[in-house]
């Protein structure tokens, strides 16, 4: 990290300690009081032509202040400023605001809160490098070295999240991470993307996949082939099968959605379509980097089943938000407000994956999906493109990089009787999504081969 | 230069950004005393402050969900010394705005001599100015539950069939003011209010499920203004009832057909072909290949500007930050460049690019004289500028939506995007609407559900065939324009009449 840090840092447990104890005073007029914190110190550095286009450090805090009253809620969101009397007259003056709030609207019947104090802690501390250090290092490696047109994005530095209530809740969650994806370009829409995620930089893990993403360019170079619409049998990457977990994770899995008919999955729901028996699908907080609490200060359960050999769990296989769970009379199980996955986990199957390119012989190697979006929701059929390194394969060797096609495919269909195999051994890929801010979370998944890939344009 | 909008807002509008304009008086204090501690090296320096209230109102299933405020304060330190630095904080104090400077300049010189252009050779903007939105009634002249009452009574008026399953009607108002000031000298005071009203309804009849909304599941109705803005959007008005009743035709209609029809496309889908097919390839930065990592790159190239046949003659495109009530509008873009209207696309002719001041000298180094617009924006305080749409419109035609539809022997006009997706060079892409009406022979006839269409940017717009006159245009945006590493989450306005495209691949859903 680059220079200091005024004032209080809130990615410091002491600084959002000290906080709650000033603000989170014990008030017989309401029934509880909270707060939410979010705060990174981070280094941004984007990359292009192996060399620096932007360099951004920003530290910041925001914090969710929140009143309840019975049945009913406000809730307000401000920046911190990091001078801890400050802070602390502006929380408080914006509670008394939320109080009066308080008057001013109706019950809400399905408002759900913890009414007991919960505890955890987790602080892994990692060892990142200097932003400077980074910005030698692309330029010697990548640009002078290797002479490869890199573009990328490395970003680092903790991230925190805490909460804390009048009830005596105290969670605190930080992670010390780095993530560095990038693109090394042969020309035009080709290239090879890797990326280097950890807690612990070590240059020459660095340097050892950049060289290797750089052996990989050759392949680009040959003759491009340009793929028909039609089905294909295809292997998916970890990378591609990222997007196509997450497109199912939006709505998918959504209590609301289910309810109100809107859900991806009507159709698992309805019993009109399974996937395959070797598909299992749960949210496993535990095992990544998200919080094990929500916003509202409910803990996380460590395993939710969402899929389990090709069909619904029991429990239903839902994430249910608390206000969801109030209103469909169901056992809430640690989501947000939007039901949305944050560690998705699809367990292996059997196929080696130094074996993948044998077990698709010939078909489609997808390398990255792109801009995935649904073409009919209910229906589970998704769109999307293939990105970067696609490549058709003969004989289980890679004989041509293809045009980037257009799919639209149900994807019920695709993991269900078009499933050939999953790999034995799952990867995890951190969320690297820094919209406002930098996100905790991760989707854990094999790569696969299937069957019947259906390419339109 | 000193650039002077200020006319366009009432007085007591006037009187107000006065007012929150000295609150951020007490930055540019602290800044200006901070930055005289940077060494005599740094050749320029800039602070860009940044405050914003927003308030989300909701109201499901005649069930107000809890109100949700929020307040955002900082402030983005730029330094140039040798390379580039930026270093963003919440601690708007002296010695916070101190240790942002510091940062900003360690990057800077951390990367002197390694950035993509000479930093040092860009010349920076210098004017001066200030800009606010065109407000009648700032949404803070309406109480509380005044407010809940309206979204109460738009979600009841969407109700009342057993087949509704879902009802949700919300409000976001969001009033951002901005300081930008410079070591040049260069001072910019810009203030914007937001509206945003939305109503959604889900109904359900024989295994059949549908989703309506007022203008997109995404916010597409979304200007500059106050009160006003639900007014022009009809929203206590007639929206409950019109997003219902369209709703349960849906779940009553058959699939779209497939096979290649003319399509009328209306303003609310108008903008997201425009948003993805014109204005992301457009985007200089992406020509440039900063984005190839993430959000892709372009199939325009810089050899393309003033000669390339973008669309048909009839297609005319514009960045206009100052249309009037439009979401994007402003004075001066995040480099404190002077924004004015530019033709991008001129009878189908492409003459210039989304580009700021930075982007346009890149691609003058690499030879191109290529032209921009002041577009280079950030998504708030905590974010590097980048190019941007900004509002970027398709210019009226002169044909009526009742001439498009006679002449039109089998077509489908479409309604109010819900799919979007399209390739890492903007070129092959498949959009999907909520509602559609076929057109046969030259009449509209029945609702279809679940239409879509698909092309490639490239020839898609040479077979734009009708362009509608003044009285098909709509006024519309989205909050929600994502880009950049970090990401971005920007606002974009789209103004466009109707449009008539021969020859398109059509097809319905799998239900």
């Amino acid at each position: 990290m680059i220079g200091g840090i005024h004032g209080t840092a809130y990615t410091d447990p002491v600084a959002f300690e000290t906080l709650a104890d000033a603000v989170l005073r014990v008030d017989p007029s309401v029934d509880r009081t909270s707060l939410w914190l979010r705060a990174e110190a981070s280094d941004f550095l984007r990359f292009n032509h192996a060399a620096l286009r932007q360099a951004t450090s920003v530290q910041q805090a925001h914090v969710t202040l929140a009143v309840e009253r019975g049945q009913r809620r406000a809730e307000s969101t401000l920046t911190l400023g990091g001078e801890p009397a400050l802070d602390v007259q502006r929380l408080r003056s914006e509670r008394e605001l939320l109080l009066s709030q308080l008057d001013l609207i109706s019950d809400d019947p399905w408002l759900s809160y913890p009414k007991t104090a919960t505890h955890s802690h987790r602080d892994d501390r990692g060892a990142l490098p200097e932003a400077g250090h980074v910005i030698a290092l692309v330029h010697e490696l990548a640009g002078v070295k290797l002479e490869q047109d890199l573009v990328g994005f490395y970003a680092g530095g903790p991230v925190a999240h805490a909460f804390a209530d009048s009830l005596g809740s105290r969670h605190w969650h930080r992670v010390e991470s780095f993530h560095f994806d990038w693109c090394l370009y042969h020309r035009a829409d080709k290239a090879v993307k890797t990326s280097y995620a950890g807690t612990r930089w070590d240059d020459a893990a660095f340097a050892a996949k950049l060289e290797e993403a750089a052996r990989r360019m050759p392949l680009l170079a040959r003759d491009v082939r340009t793929l028909q619409a039609g089905a294909y049998r295809a292997a998916f990457c970890a990378s591609a099968m990222v997007e196509l977990l997450g497109t199912l994770g939006w709505s998918g899995f959504s209590l609301k959605a289910r309810r109100t008919g809107v859900s991806s999955l009507m159709r698992l729901e309805r019993g009109e379509a399974t996937f395959d028996a070797g598909f299992n699908l749960d949210e496993a907080v535990a095992l990544g980097t998200a919080p094990a609490f929500t916003a509202e200060g409910f803990v996380r359960p460590v395993r939710v089943a969402l899929v389990e050999a090709g069909k619904l769990p029991a429990s239903g296989g839902t994430l249910n938000s608390p206000r969801s769970a109030a209103e469909y009379g169901v056992a809430a199980n640690g989501v947000g407000a939007q039901e949305s996955p944050e560690a998705l986990r699809l367990g292996p199957g059997s196929i080696a994956q130094a074996d993948l390119l044998s077990a698709l012989d010939t078909g489609l190697y997808v390398s990255n999906l792109w801009y995935l979006n649904y073409s009919d929701r209910q229906a589970c059929r998704m769109t999307g493109m293939t990105r970067y390194a696609c490549f058709w394969v003969e004989g289980g060797k890679l004989v041509a990089p293809v045009n980037v096609m257009r799919f639209d495919d149900d994807a019920l269909r695709l993991f269900g009787s078009g499933l050939v195999g999953l790999t034995d051994t799952p990867e995890v890929t951190p969320n690297s999504d820094t919209y406002g801010a930098r996100l905790l979370g991760s989707v854990t998944t094999p790569a696969a081969v299937v069957e019947g890939f259906r390419l339109t344009l | 230069m000193l650039k002077d909008r200020q006319n366009r807002q009432p007085a007591h509008e006037a009187d107000s950004i006065h007012r929150t304009l000295i609150m951020l008086d007490t930055l540019e204090q602290h800044a200006r005393r901070a930055a005289g501690r940077l060494p005599a090296t740094a050749r320029h320096w800039s602070v860009r402050g940044v405050r914003e209230y927003s308030e989300q109102l909701s109201v499901r299933q005649d069930v107000a969900e809890a109100p949700q405020r929020a307040h955002e304060n900082g402030a983005m330190v730029t330094v140039i010394d040798g390379g580039l630095g930026y270093a963003a904080t919440s601690d708007l104090s002296e010695p916070g705005l101190a240790a942002a400077f510091e940062r900003a300049h360690a990057l800077a010189r951390a990367s002197a001599g390694r950035t993509v252009i000479d930093y040092e050779r860009i010349a920076q903007p210098a004017a001066s100015g200030r800009y606010a939105s065109l407000v009648e009634r700032p949404a803070s002249s309406a109480a509380l539950p005044e407010k809940l009452g309206w979204l109460r009574d738009v979600c009841a008026a969407a109700g009342g069939d057993a087949r509704i399953v879902d009802r949700h009607a919300t409000l976001w108002n969001v009033k951002t003011e901005q300081l930008q000031f410079t070591s040049d000298g260069a001072r910019t005071e810009q203030r914007w209010e937001f509206m945003t009203p939305s109503v959604q309804v889900t109904a359900h009849a024989d295994g059949v499920t549908q989703v309506r909304s007022s203008a997109g599941q995404y916010n597409g109705f979304c200007q500059q203004g106050g009160i006003e803005v639900l007014e022009r959007a009809r929203f206590r008005e007639s929206e409950g009832p019109r997003v219902a009743r369209e709703a349960l035709q849906l779940v009553t209609a058959a699939a779209c057909p497939s096979g290649t029809f003319d399509l009328i496309l209306m303003p609310d889908q108008m903008m997201l072909q425009i948003h993805e097919s014109i204005g992301h390839p457009l985007e200089l930065d992406r020509i440039l290949g900063d984005e190839r990592n993430f959000a892709g790159t372009s199939f325009v190239t810089l050899d393309m500007f003033g000669h390339y046949q973008y669309g048909s003659e009839l297609l005319n495109v514009s960045f206009d930050p100052g249309q009037e009530h439009e979401f994007a509008g402003f004075a001066f873009d995040d480099d404190g460049t002077p924004a004015e209207r530019a033709l991008l696309i001129e009878r189908g002719l492409l003459k210039r690019p989304l580009g700021g001041s930075l982007s346009q000298a890149r691609a003058q180094a690499q030879g191109f004289e290529v032209g921009g617009v002041a577009t280079t924006r950030s998504s708030s305080w905590n974010r590097a500028p980048i190019d941007r749409m900004s509002n970027l419109n398709v210019e009226p035609g002169d044909s009526s939506l009742e001439q498009m539809i006679s002449g039109t022997e089998l077509g489908v006009v479409m309604q109010t995007n819900c799919s979007w997706s399209i390739d890492d060079s903007r070129n092959k892409f498949q959009f999907g609407c909520e509602y559609a009406r076929m057109v046969r022979g030259g009449r509209l006839a029945e609702v279809v559900r679940n239409p879509n269409y698909r092309g490639i940017s490239a020839t898609f717009w040479r077979s734009l065939a009708m362009v509608g006159n003044s009285e098909t245009v709509a006024v519309m945006g989205t909050p929600f324009c994502g880009k950049g590493e970090p990401s971005q989450v920007i606002r974009v306005g789209h103004a466009s009449p109707a449009c008539k495209f021969s020859n398109v691949d059509v097809f319905g859903g799998a239900q």
